[in-house]
């Protein structure tokens, strides 16, 4: 149905597919003795978007970091319109009509949207920059994207999602004939996905060539018109949107067939462990609204529960109230029975109450630590006899978390940094359970790591459930909710509106989200 | 994945190379490249005695550089140190002359272990106040040490009125002499106050690298965020660390006015850039969470034995200026190279 490649075949070239007007010829890049792309062949065609599908560490970045010049390859090249170019950097592929939207926001919080879209390539009028002509522009890319935001708002008051629509408006301000973009829609609203498509559309109207990078498979599939699939750095399938489904990208992607599990049977649940009761938090930034709002909620133990909500439903303040790093305006935490509204985050992880953060960089991760010493940090009193901490039994502890969660290192001295997005987020996982939580909350712990982890991190949290833990997670990826969850909360603004068991249809939790189903 | 993983973590092993080992022991490098260069110039630098006396010379410096490197671990930076190390000479000195009770009418003159008691609980106190500044008021480090900085200094210039205590000794009929013992005194050779520089690195060392403490510092230098979030008590740290670099303060300045044998409102002027450069060329990264003590000792004698070696060969002290600030500039430069690099992703 559809064709396989070994490493190193090129696509088919079929007539429908329209002219090849970037393409890479047998690339590889390496850092020292590793093979980060091991000679692929990649097409670009005019006017259409094509999907680039792979798991965390297959080479995607890197194939279009070397295709936007920011990084040159080892070997092989590039052809641009049928001629052999060489990018070196990303201004001079700029210059050629290529750009390119990073997974990771690169503006400037303390400069106004206007300011960071113009950032490096400001229009000057006769007298210095023309702030009027780029504000019009600016209001103009808005305007197209249907956002609405002031040009002159500083752009570290934006949420994610805008920050991130921002980070497309600059680089649709180019002009550019390809557009490269790599997890452009990770902090998008459903409704602001659809408008992003709507873009991309308009743009491959007018000869544009998109390339698409996204973990989020079922939306990368409403756009796409080729599905192009890397796997430890080699192309490992390639197909036209007509031959392929979700299916087939997964199974080219890993290699076998992956579910996320279902919920853990066969153990009788036991008393409430976590009982929140009209908790209500205000906007931590000081905005006048409460970001959750007298809500309840009953957890036991041996229970998984998953809370499902867009972005903004209130999901991460909630965790971060109930974990004690937000104060609520009222209400009460219980934790087995006792209320702990008053405790510090240590006392309530001393208690047995864990979070395993949303963002793993900022707030999960210490980078200048090493694997092992990021593993004990939570637990550093479990070891600490007086004065000091024992050596032995801090490396006790080290080698049964890396055992319990899998971590793939070289050993517990390796810098944090040297392991995969999926490795590092079970490190903080790991570091919250070495804590021997009764509850632990994990707030989208699947984001940004592929789907083999992301399968991993789910049994994980599984067998902990059928040991008697309570386990809340939070997710904005609806395929998630009916995995291992006995019970399905959906939160909007603030609120519940909705509670559901497992058997629950996909169809029916987006609605009660607030989300538009026609997606 | 599993194979691109383990790759990925072996390369970032550091393989062994020549480069890489220069870079890694740079500070104990530049030591003995200061120490071989003087002793060829000078027939007197590589004697005993004048090891001894440079050494006592480093003591403060690397006195309020050990303080300073607990500050900068966190990722602040004390710029009060140089002030608080005068008060605490102009507090130890007024102690010494004797305090007037008027209301009682007696004069009370604390014995010298009372002195230095008092004097260290001044230096906690003052960095406590640093401490809650910037913990609590969440007041930048670098503003609320400049503050504190102005603010000791000027109360030192008050006490005195500008002037100095120059007779510290004590009267043996009241029973408070001794202060001199800390400046001056040997212990089987060995000056006093490079065995209380040795004593304080030793703890200091213990404390970083064995206790709960020092790994609760290191991960709040590191990322606050992620060690408040792992029970980590991170504004408790940041007081401490700033009340620990206070007491060292006073402690450097009892052992300098010991060792002057008077007490000056103006000691200490600009000593805390002189803390901070050994810091920094001990390899610790400003931005925290990076440093040990050895190499902090390391940089301390490394700009006080090249300062003194340039005085010992008659250098204008202009240059011993420029000298400095050139170490300083390309220390800053190599832990950007060592730093950079191990950062990067791909």
């Amino acid at each position: 149905m559809s064709a396989q490649f070994q490493s190193g075949a090129r696509p088919q070239t079929d007539p429908r597919l329209g002219e090849v007007v970037l393409a890479a010829r047998n690339v590889a890049k390496s850092y020292g003795n590793v093979h980060a792309l091991k000679g692929v062949n990649f097409d670009i065609h005019r006017g259409q978007v094509t999907t680039l599908f792979g798991e965390n560490g297959a080479g995607k970045s890197t194939l279009m970091k070397i295709l936007s010049g920011v990084i040159q390859p080892t070997s092989g090249e590039i052809v641009l319109d049928g001629l052999p170019v060489s990018f070196g950097n990303s201004t001079e592929a700029r210059d050629r009509g290529i750009s390119i939207i990073h997974q990771e926001l690169s503006l400037a919080p303390n400069l106004s949207v206007r300011d960071n879209i113009f950032m490096g390539r400001e229009i000057m009028g006769a007298s210095g920059v023309d702030f009027a002509e780029e504000e019009r522009q600016c209001r103009k890319l808005m305007a197209e994207l249907e956002e609405e935001i002031d040009p002159l708002t500083p752009v570290e008051d934006l949420r994610l999602g805008q920050q991130q629509i921002v980070e497309i408006a600059r680089a649709l301000s180019v002009d550019s004939r390809i557009l490269i973009m790599d997890e452009p829609t990770s902090a998008l609203s459903a409704t602001e996905v659809e408008v992003l498509f709507k873009v991309i559309r308009d743009l491959t109207s007018k000869g544009v060539s998109i390339v698409y990078i996204s973990h989020h498979l079922e939306e990368a599939l409403q756009i796409t018109d080729h599905a192009v699939v890397l796997r430890d750095g080699t192309m490992t399938a390639y197909a036209p949107r007509a031959e392929i489904d979700l299916e087939w990208i997964v199974r080219n992607m890993v290699g076998e067939n992956y579910d996320l599990g279902s919920p853990p049977e066969g153990h009788a649940l036991g008393a409430v462990a976590l009982s929140v009761r009209d908790l209500t938090v205000p906007d931590p930034k000081g905005a006048d609204y409460n970001v959750v709002d007298r809500l309840s909620l009953d957890i036991r133990a041996g229970e998984v529960v998953c809370i499902y909500g867009l972005m903004g439903a209130g999901r991460t303040e909630l965790l971060e109230t109930v974990a004690g790093r937000l104060r609520a305006s009222g209400g009460e935490v219980v934790l087995e029975g006792r209320e702990i509204s008053h405790l510090s985050i240590a006392e309530r992880i001393a208690r047995g109450l864990a979070l395993v953060p949303e963002d793993r960089q900022r707030d999960g991760l210490v980078q200048t630590m090493s694997v092992g010493e990021n593993l004990s940090l939570a637990s550093i009193a479990s070891f600490t006899r007086g004065l000091f901490t024992r050596r032995k039994a801090e490396r006790a502890l080290i080698d049964a978390s890396i055992r319990e969660v899998t971590v793939k290192t070289s050993g517990p001295a390796a810098a944090i940094g040297s392991l995969s997005g999926g490795n590092q987020q079970k490190v903080v996982i790991g570091k919250m359970l070495a804590t021997k939580p009764r509850v632990i909350m994990l707030d989208e712990p699947s984001r940004g790591i592929d789907i083999g982890a992301k399968a991993e991190v789910f049994k994980l949290l599984a067998e902990e459930a059928k040991r008697g833990l309570a386990v809340v997670y939070s997710t904005s990826e609806v395929g998630e909710c009916l995995s291992i969850a006995h019970r399905i909360i959906v939160m909007h603004k603030g609120r519940i509106s909705a509670e559901f068991d497992s058997t629950v249809s996909k169809e029916k939790i987006m609605a009660a989200s607030g989300e538009s189903v026609a997606a | 994945m599993s194979d691109t993983t383990l790759a990925r973590s072996a390369a970032a092993k550091p393989a062994f190379s020549l480069g890489r080992l220069l870079l890694e022991g740079r500070a104990f490098f530049a030591l003995i490249a200061i120490v071989a260069v003087f002793s060829f110039l000078s027939p007197n630098y590589f004697t005993v005695s004048n090891f001894l006396i440079m050494a006592s010379h480093v003591a403060i410096y690397g006195i309020l550089a050990v303080g300073m490197l607990l500050v900068i671990l966190n990722g602040g930076i004390d710029l009060s140190v140089g002030s608080i190390l005068a008060l605490s000479g102009v507090v130890a000195g007024a102690l010494m002359q004797g305090v007037e009770l008027p209301a009682l009418g007696v004069i009370l003159y604390p014995p010298v272990w009372a002195v230095v008691v008092l004097t260290c609980t001044l230096g906690a106190l003052v960095g406590a106040v640093n401490g809650v500044l910037i913990a609590w008021f969440k007041v930048p480090a670098f503003v609320a040490t400049l503050g504190v900085m102005y603010v000791a200094r000027g109360v030192a210039l008050l006490m005195t009125n500008g002037l100095t205590y120059n007779n510290l000794s004590g009267r043996p009929e009241l029973g408070n002499t001794g202060f001199d013992w800390l400046g001056f005194n040997r212990l089987a050779g060995i000056p006093i106050s490079v065995l209380v520089l040795s004593g304080i690195a030793i703890l200091a060392g213990l404390m970083l690298s064995r206790s709960a403490f020092g790994r609760w510092l290191y991960a709040s230098g590191g990322n606050e965020r992620a060690a408040d979030l792992s029970g980590v008590p991170v504004k408790r740290v940041k007081i401490t660390v700033y009340t620990l670099s206070g007491i060292l303060s006073a402690v450097a300045g009892l052992v300098l006015s010991s060792q002057l044998t008077s007490a000056g409102p103006t000691a200490g002027t600009t000593y805390e850039l002189t803390a901070i450069a050994a810091v920094v060329i001990g390899g610790a990264a400003l931005t925290g969470g990076r440093g040990t003590v050895r190499g902090t000792m390391l940089g301390a004698f490394v700009i006080g034995f090249l300062s003194d070696g340039l005085v010992i060969i008659g250098v204008s002290s202009y240059w011993q200026t420029v000298f400095t600030g050139a170490v300083i500039v390309l220390a800053v430069l190599m832990n950007s190279i060592q730093y950079g690099k191990g950062t990067r992703k791909s």
